[in-house]
This record gives C-alpha cells, structure tokens and sequence, in this order.
C-alpha cells in the first residue's frame, strides 16, 4: 500500500508511533564530528520527522542499540549475583538497505552461530521494528550493489523515500494502514528507492585461495594502519566483544560483568596468559578483518559479512580504503590463478 | 542444547571435592560436576567481579565429579587458587566437542602432550591405558623440568600400563630419566602399520606445530592426526568471536581439530 506524506502528514504518523514505540533513527548532530567544527551523523531518539536526517548516511551504524559499547549483564554483591536488567521497550529503528543486511549479519553471530542464543541480545532485538530508509542516491564510499545489499524487500514496517519534501511510504504492515489513513496521506504508488549504481564497485573473488594470506598486500598496512580500530567501531557487521569484570567498591565486595566492543584491530585482540598474541602486525589483522568480511563468514553462512556501506572508508584516519583492499585482494587472487 | 531465552552467560556454582596440588603453580581442582562431559571440552570458571577462564576437563569420574587442572597465571586464575576443598566455585559448560574416544581406541595410537596440555588428553590416555592393546598406545609426555610434572600418580600407572615417554627439556644434573624435548622421542617410536596409526598432539603452539611435522615426517596420514586448540575466549559460546581462526570458532567447532582442518587455519 503507497501513500504520499507532508511532513505534517508523517509527523502525525511518528506521533502516532511514538506512543507504542520508542523511534530511532539517524540525527545530525552539529560540530560533534570527528575533527572540529564538523558535524556527525549517529544513531538517537526522534519524535518528529525534523529531527531525521535522511539526506547523509550515518557515520555510526544502529547496531549499538542491539549490541551496546558496554552492556552490563550481571551486578554482583557480596553473595547475590543479579542478571542486568536491559532496556527491551517496543522501538522502530529507521535503517536503510545496507543496514538492513547488517542486521541479518548480527542475528547471524549472535542467534544463529552454534546452538546458543545470546538472551540478552534476543530481549532487545524481539522488540525491535524496523523502517527502511529508501536510498536515492549512493553516497560517497558505499559499494552495496557490488555487496548485493542495495535492495531489501521485506523485514521491515513500511519504507519512506525522502524527495522532494515529501514522504513517499510503501507500507509493508497492513496494522498500520489506520495511522496512514487517519493522517490524511494520499494513496500513491511507491516502492522503496534504492541506488543500482555506486561510484565504488568492488569485485570479490568467488574463492580465496589460503596463498592470499601470506601475500605481499598486507604489508603496506603494517605501517599505514594505526590500529585504532574506528573501522571495526563504525562497521555495522563488527560484533566481537570483550567481557570485563570490575569492582567499585574498595573492600571489592561490589562489582559487576560487562561487554564492551573488541576490535581485530586493536592491541590485545588475541592476547593470552603470558602475554602471546597471535597477530601483532597490523597488515596481519587488516588481513584477518578483511577475510572474515569477503571470505571466512561466507564460508560458514554462504554469504558475505561485509555489506558495502562504507563507513570504514569513511572513518578511517589514514584514509585507508576497503573497497580499495577488497579490489586488491580480488587481483591478487586472479594473479595468482595465472 | 539452550533453550531460546535462557541466559548462556550464567554459571553455576560447584563443589570443590578436592584440591591436588602438582605444584607450586598448578592445582587439580576436582568438582563436583555430574553431568555429561567428554575429555578435551572445557568449563568457563567464573570468578565474579574478577572474570572468566576457559579450563579443560583432566579428568571425569563419571556421575561424580570432574577435575579442572589450573596454572594460577594471571587474575582469575590466582583468585581460583583462593578456593579450598567444600567451597564451591562457578563454572558454565562443559563447552567445545571434545575427543571422540572411539577413534582411538583400537590399535596403534602416539599421543604428544607438553606441560598443561597433558590435562585435556589425560581422559583419552586413562582410557587408552585401559585398552587390551594398551602396549601399543604410544604416549610422550613432555615437562619443562621434573619439578614441573603434572599427575605423577597417573604417570606412575600408565608407565606400567602402557608405553609411556616421560621426558623434560632440561633437569639437574643426576637426573635419571629422558631429557630432550618431545618431538625428538617421535621418530624413536617403533610403530607396526604407521598408515593406520593415529595421533592426538596438545601442547603450546610451537610444540604442537614441531610435533605435527615430526609425525608426518614418520609417515603419519593428515587424516589421523588431531590437535586441541587454545585461543583467547571471552564466551565459550560462538559469539564474542576472539577465539575465530578463519571460518572456525574454537570454541564451537574445536577445541579439538582433525589436522586435515587444523593445517589450513591460519590465525
Ligand atoms: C580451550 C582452552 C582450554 C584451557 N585449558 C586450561 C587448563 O586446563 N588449565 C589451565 O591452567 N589453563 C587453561 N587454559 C588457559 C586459561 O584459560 C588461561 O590461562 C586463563 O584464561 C588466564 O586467565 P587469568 O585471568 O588468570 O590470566 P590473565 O593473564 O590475567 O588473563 C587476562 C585475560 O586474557 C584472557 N586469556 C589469557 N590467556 C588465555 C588463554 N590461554 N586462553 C584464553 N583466554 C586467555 C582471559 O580472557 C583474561 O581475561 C585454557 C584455555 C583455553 C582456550
Ligand atoms: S580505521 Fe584505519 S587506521 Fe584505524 S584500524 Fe581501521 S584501517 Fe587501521
Ligand atoms: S567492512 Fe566497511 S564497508 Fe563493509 S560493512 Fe563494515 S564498515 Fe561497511
Ligand atoms: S570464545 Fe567467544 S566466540 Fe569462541
């Protein structure tokens, strides 16, 4: 069912929403970037369509309203230990296509690898709703349609594509055809945008030969990678986790365990008793990374982690670039076949 | 295994039966675990406000208990050590696929151990000890120094029961048993049919690798060869991803790996 919105028209279907549902969504936040004076686009409350920025792609992903950058699970005192309760209200995330097929990458590890089910990522994501930002246009650095993760289809509430001022909504969720029509939309005929060109392409090879790891690539970033681990921070498919005890109190009788995002990249990663570490250069993890994103998660799922947003290229302080990995990589294997 | 919405993170507490102290640094904590459990999986012991550590199971009274054999190393080891007999400790688990005993069962068999990785085979040789061939169940067992041994009761029994390499990489002078690593006892093991001989390999990493080529040297099929894996765990459950080598989580898919697997894993 299509409708087309004014912005009052879609605020009174956000006011409506917001009384069952907690709405997140990308909000530009004004000189909040990584370098002065610039403005960076994440992840917050929104109760009104002004509060949306639908023309810039997030810089951080959603995937800290699932899997938080430190997340409690249990409280300790001196004889109790207590299970952390989490925030699991009914909440519509807006995410475009992208992150869409993230999402499906993040069930994948933490619902669907092995026969155990993180409960606590289960609780927040059985409340979760979504709606799918259509994409007009492809923003600089994404690669989805190389990725096959340009369009999506179903998963979500409605989708809204943002032009011309208006809200062009498909609406997927026929309990919501009252909210639509009590707004006063006029039916249309929508479908959700999305982009089928990127200025980025990327080509992964079909298979990755094991050569490929100790290929001379690699060692370019042994240097230029700073192993700071943004890539991993803003990647809507990272999911890896440390888990951290503490105590607060100095008699130690209180305390609590926490997960807190880890990163491939980052010092420590692979750090055991005794200090052995399994990949100290840094080419070695940007190999590990790149790997698991166009080969190791396919191997095992049957469809690639990496879902070509781009925000590594983005974030990356040594403007580093991953399409620009993966097109090296795919040389690399087809010099190899030769 | 876990029901939807049951929380994996959650431990249960244990008895401690008994502590066996092999040395100044490594303790048999045996506990009163009854469930199901095969040699070569592991528990996470959990120490609140401390954290967790994954631990192979050394030994398995079936129904009755299960022995964690601990190298206080580090913060959560060193508060484990902290626990006396009648106490409890937490644990999760048991966790990883284990051996699979049948496979080693009948005829000739070499298994390489190094320091605490004789814990996770301990089960597989008790039970190889016990075999009718037990004669042809090879077993080098490898210490940094004498006064580093682990399990000097076990030892004892199984010199007897089978055919036992005890060795360390260096001991005082007077010494009178084997010295040299255990990769040079590898080739000095008379085997009948090497085609059908299998072998188990734990120990540090370059232990296992220098081992792995030794057996092949002697004419061991990849196929029958297997290693138990350690990487660094934060969950035991497929999800922090630490323990990750290529499209393997050791966690899940090892501890234990065929080295048809095993060879291709490049961390
Ligand atoms: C499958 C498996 C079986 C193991 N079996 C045994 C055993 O039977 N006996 C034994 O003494 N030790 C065993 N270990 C090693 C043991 O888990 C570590 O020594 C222990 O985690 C160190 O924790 P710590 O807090 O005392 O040391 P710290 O050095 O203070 O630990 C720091 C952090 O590093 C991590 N870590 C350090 N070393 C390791 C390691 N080797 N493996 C995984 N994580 C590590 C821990 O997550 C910890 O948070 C095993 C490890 C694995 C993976
Ligand atoms: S953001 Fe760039 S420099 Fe930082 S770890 Fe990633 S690739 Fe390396
Ligand atoms: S690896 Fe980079 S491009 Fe791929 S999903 Fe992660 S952040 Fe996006
Ligand atoms: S220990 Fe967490 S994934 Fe294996």
């Amino acid at each position: 069912m299509g409708y087309t919105l004014t912005r009052s028209e879609f605020d009174q279907v956000l006011e409506g929403l917001s009384e069952k549902y907690r709405l997140y969504a990308p909000v530009l936040k004004k000189g909040q970037g990584r370098f002065t004076d610039t403005d960076v686009v994440i992840y917050d409350f929104v109760y009104s369509s002004s509060e949306i920025e639908f023309e810039k792609k997030s810089d951080y992903s959603f995937k800290e309203i699932l899997t938080p950058l430190s997340q409690t699970l249990f409280f300790f005192t001196e004889n109790v230990i207590k299970e952390a309760d989490i925030d699991d209200s009914e909440a519509i995330v807006f995410l475009r296509s992208c992150d869409m097929h993230a999402l499906k990458r993040l069930d994948q590890i933490y619902l669907h690898n092995g026969s155990h089910v993180d409960s606590f990522y289960k609780k927040i994501r059985d409340k979760l709703h979504f709606v799918l930002i259509g994409c007009t246009s492809s923003f600089q650095d994404c690669f989805c349609v190389s990725m096959g993760t340009n369009r999506t289809e179903d998963g979500y509430l409605f989708s809204v594509n943002f032009v011309d001022g208006r809200y062009d909504v498909d609406l997927k969720d026929a309990s919501l055809e009252e909210l639509f029509a009590d707004s006063g939309a006029a039916a249309g005929d929508v479908t959700a945008a999305y982009v089928t060109e990127n200025e980025v392409e990327v080509h992964v090879p079909e298979e990755i030969p094991n050569s490929v790891i100790g290929s001379d690539l690699w060692k370019e970033y042994d240097k230029r990678c700073v192993a700071c681990g943004r890539c991993n921070l803003v990647c809507p498919t990272c999911s890896c986790f440390t888990m951290q005890d503490a105590y607060y109190t100095d008699n130690g009788k209180v305390g609590e365990r926490r997960r807190v995002g880890a990163s491939c990249m980052i010092d420590g990663y692979s750090t055991v008793a005794g200090g052995g570490e399994y990949r100290k250069k840094h080419g070695e993890r940007m190999r590990f990374k790149t790997l698991h994103k166009i080969s190791d998660f396919r191997k095992r799922y049957g469809y690639d982690m990496c879902v070509g947003c781009g925000r590594c290229d983005d974030v990356c302080p040594e403007y580093i670039s991953f399409s620009n990995i993966i097109n090296k990589v795919d040389a690399a294997v087809k010099e190899g076949e030769q | 295994m876990s029901m939807t919405n049951r929380n994996p993170y959650i431990s249960f507490p244990s008895e401690i039966l008994d502590v066996i102290k092999h040395t100044e640094k490594e303790y048999t904590f045996r506990m009163a675990f009854q469930g199901d459990v095969k040699p070569g999986q592991f528990f996470e012991v959990s120490i609140p406000k401390f954290g967790e550590a994954p631990i192979s199971v050394s030994g398995i009274e079936e129904g009755v208990s299960v022995d964690l054999t601990i190298r206080r190393v580090g913060r959560v080891t060193n508060m484990v050590f902290e626990h006396m007999k009648g106490e409890s400790l937490l644990m999760r688990g048991p966790y990883g696929n284990g051996f699979d005993l049948d496979l080693y069962r009948d005829g000739e068999v070499i298994v390489v151990a190094g320091g605490t990785g004789v814990s996770p085979v301990r089960g597989v040789v008790e039970a190889l000890s016990l075999t009718e061939d037990a004669a042809d169940k090879h077993v080098i067992v490898g210490f940094r120094s004498p006064d580093d041994m682990l399990f000097r009761k076990d030892l004892a029994n199984w010199e007897e029961r089978l055919d036992l390499w005890l060795t360390v990489d260096g001991a005082p002078e007077g010494y009178e048993g084997k010295v040299g690593l255990v990769t040079k006892f590898i080739p000095e093991i008379e085997l009948k049919d090497v085609s059908s001989a299998r072998a188990i390999v734990v120990g540090p990493p370059a232990m296992m690798r220098f081992s792995v080529m030794g057996l092949l040297e002697k004419g061991f099929k990849e196929e029958n060869i297997w290693v138990s894996q350690e990487r660094k765990m934060c969950c035991g459950l497929g999800i922090c991803g630490h323990c990750r080598v290529g499209d393997k989580y050791i966690c899940l898919d090892g501890p234990v790996f065929n080295y048809t697997e095993s060879k291709d894993m490049i961390d």
